[in-house]
């Protein structure tokens, strides 16, 4: 027994590198940013950032970071599931699938700063489909890239992708003889979709509305690279106050910031993984 | 609503064919076509854009050429081959060591790896500033900073690949026939683990590699020069010049994961496993 309890002892010693690598790149950091926020430039303790943090023009850009994360979710959403629809009427193992599949796991995560400057060139006002609809004689060049419809279109070019691919392995889930059952039995397709197609994607949907929320709450370099930093987004915010643009004694504002935003992108995070956990009960 | 309920009707089967859900599908997956390719045929037109509405291949050529490019081009690909060397030193061993004698602690270790996912890159580059203010220069004052958190930036990617290699090779039967034959566990390791995940291995340093190259949040705000960081600053003069180095970013980072994906058909069909 006591030789087994010493085992498993020098067991764990195993994950003592890993542990403290995390703990020293990942830890300090995040506990610096939670600790500071409630510190005070002498490092008394204070809820002086906070309050700040919580107030205009710091709540302005919660709000608008909020509305751009819930509409580009909600859009992303919806479009996403059409296109996962969409794929999944075509044969398994067929090249539309591969295509698909490839692409989103590719545009989902490895957007960045490549993606504002291929919108600038799509519908900047030098763009290429500008130009082309300034000949048909379409003026879009009141559009601006650099607004909040702007930041939207630019959005969803990533947080499309991500729902395909979190949403398709649900879609796949579903078996087909769970519609023959149900057919047999004498539902219509409208009823299948209400009482047991709809209730088992409906968890899975709201999962990944809340994943996306947090993808886009917590993205910078797109929008960063394309406006310059001119649109009141929490992290523009953070990276503005980062760059000493502040007020003498608000230089933990930024923490407090910080702070904010794992709290919002925790929650919808949180919220992912329940949806997510119930989700695997019925998927496999 | 209705437009995807009509979707589904293609999933049918053959005699639904030509209905009108298929119709539907394939107009969704034309419109999502266009959106997602014409801003990067656009990028294309853009930095092959010459004077007086001609085009050739001058900003290309003069790429290599611009102040800085080839520095941040070499400083990033150092960071993506430090990045992989670190996270392969690092997570290989650990996740084999939790896969062997660990097995009970794998939820525990997958949450961690990813907690980076909650901690935005904006947030964890200020913690870095606040944290390691007083740090040496070596680690605070260059790179070596950026290829340490990126380390921890991928672990969310780069657990799940190794997690999922080690899953599917068995692992406690290959350690102990090593161990009895009277291998070291360093020897065990190197030459029968390693082997075995190779797959996996090569996923994670694409991935990690392809994450590095196009990463601007933490070096732009740490003030490190980057690719991305020189492709923003660049942008702010000459647009064609930014959108062929962004080209560039996004050409090496997709023929990367491209790699992967091909590799991983092959590690599939020779397992004879799908996915």
């Amino acid at each position: 027994m006591a030789e087994q309890k010493v085992r498993r002892r020098l067991d764990l010693l195993g994950l003592l590198p890993f542990l403290a690598y995390v703990a020293v790149f990942l830890g300090v950091p995040t506990i610096s940013v939670v600790v500071g926020a409630f510190q005070d430039d002498a490092g008394g303790w204070t809820l002086g950032n906070i309050g700040a943090a919580a107030g205009d023009p710091y709540l302005h850009a919660f709000v608008v970071s909020t509305e751009i994360s819930a509409l580009t979710a909600v859009i992303g959403a919806v479009v996403g599931l059409a296109i996962a629809f969409a794929v999944s009427a075509s044969p398994p193992g067929g090249a539309l699938r591969q295509v698909v599949s490839t692409a989103s796991g590719v545009l989902a995560y490895f957007a960045g700063v490549p993606l504002a400057f291929a919108f600038i060139a799509a519908i900047g006002s030098q763009g290429l489909v500008t130009k082309w609809l300034g000949s048909a004689g379409l003026d879009i060049s009141g559009f601006s890239l650099f607004g909040f419809a702007g930041i939207t279109l630019v959005y969803l070019y990533f947080q499309i992708p991500l729902m395909v691919l979190v949403i398709f392995p649900a879609l796949e889930g579903l078996r087909p003889q769970w519609q023959e059952a149900a057919s047999n039995l004498g539902a219509s397709r409208w009823q299948y979709w209400r009482l047991v197609g709809g209730p088992l994607l409906l968890p899975p949907f709201l999962g990944a509305l809340m994943l996306l929320f947090a993808n886009a709450f917590a993205a910078y370099a797109t929008a960063a690279a394309l406006t310059n930093g001119i649109i009141p987004l929490v992290p523009i915010q953070i990276a503005a106050v980062m760059s000493g643009n502040v007020a003498v004694g608000q230089e933990n504002l930024g923490n407090a910031l910080g702070l904010g935003m794992i709290l919002i992108v925790g929650l919808a995070l949180a919220g992912y993984a329940w949806m997510q956990r119930r989700t695997s009960r019925w998927l496999r | 609503m209705t437009a995807v309920a009509d979707l589904t009707v293609a999933t049918q089967g053959p005699r639904r064919k030509l209905g009108k859900g298929r119709v539907a599908a394939w107009l969704v997956l034309i419109v999502a076509a266009l959106y997602f390719l014409i801003p990067i045929a656009a990028s294309v037109e853009f930095s092959l854009r010459g004077v007086h509405d001609t085009h050739d291949l001058s900003t290309w050529e003069n790429l290599f050429g611009q102040p800085g490019f080839v520095d941040n081009l070499i400083t990033s690909l150092e960071l993506a081959a430090g990045t992989v060397v670190i996270t392969l030193v690092l997570m290989v061993p650990t996740t084999a060591w939790v896969h062997l004698r660990l097995p009970k602690l794998r939820r525990l270790i997958e949450a961690i790896c990813v907690l980076p996912l909650v901690i935005p890159a904006v947030v964890l580059a200020n913690g870095v500033l606040v944290a390691f203010r007083g740090g040496p220069n070596w680690l605070t004052g260059t790179p070596v900073i950026l290829a340490l958190e990126y380390v921890v930036l991928a672990l969310p990617f780069t657990y799940r690949t190794l997690d999922a290699g080690l899953s599917s090779i068995p692992l406690t039967t290959l350690v102990e026939a090593g161990r009895n034959l009277g291998a070291s566990w360093l020897t065990v390791l190197l030459r029968v683990v390693v082997p075995n995940l190779r797959t996996s291995i090569l996923n994670a340093s694409i991935l990690s590699a392809a994450m590095v190259l196009g990463e601007f949040t933490i070096a732009n705000l740490l003030l490190m020069n980057t690719l991305p960081v020189w492709t923003v600053q660049a942008g702010q003069q000459d647009g064609e010049v930014a959108t062929a180095a962004s080209m560039l970013i996004l050409i090496v980072t997709w023929a990367l994961l491209l790699l992967m994906s091909v590799f991983g058909q092959r590690g599939a069909r020779r397992t004879g496993r799908s996915g």
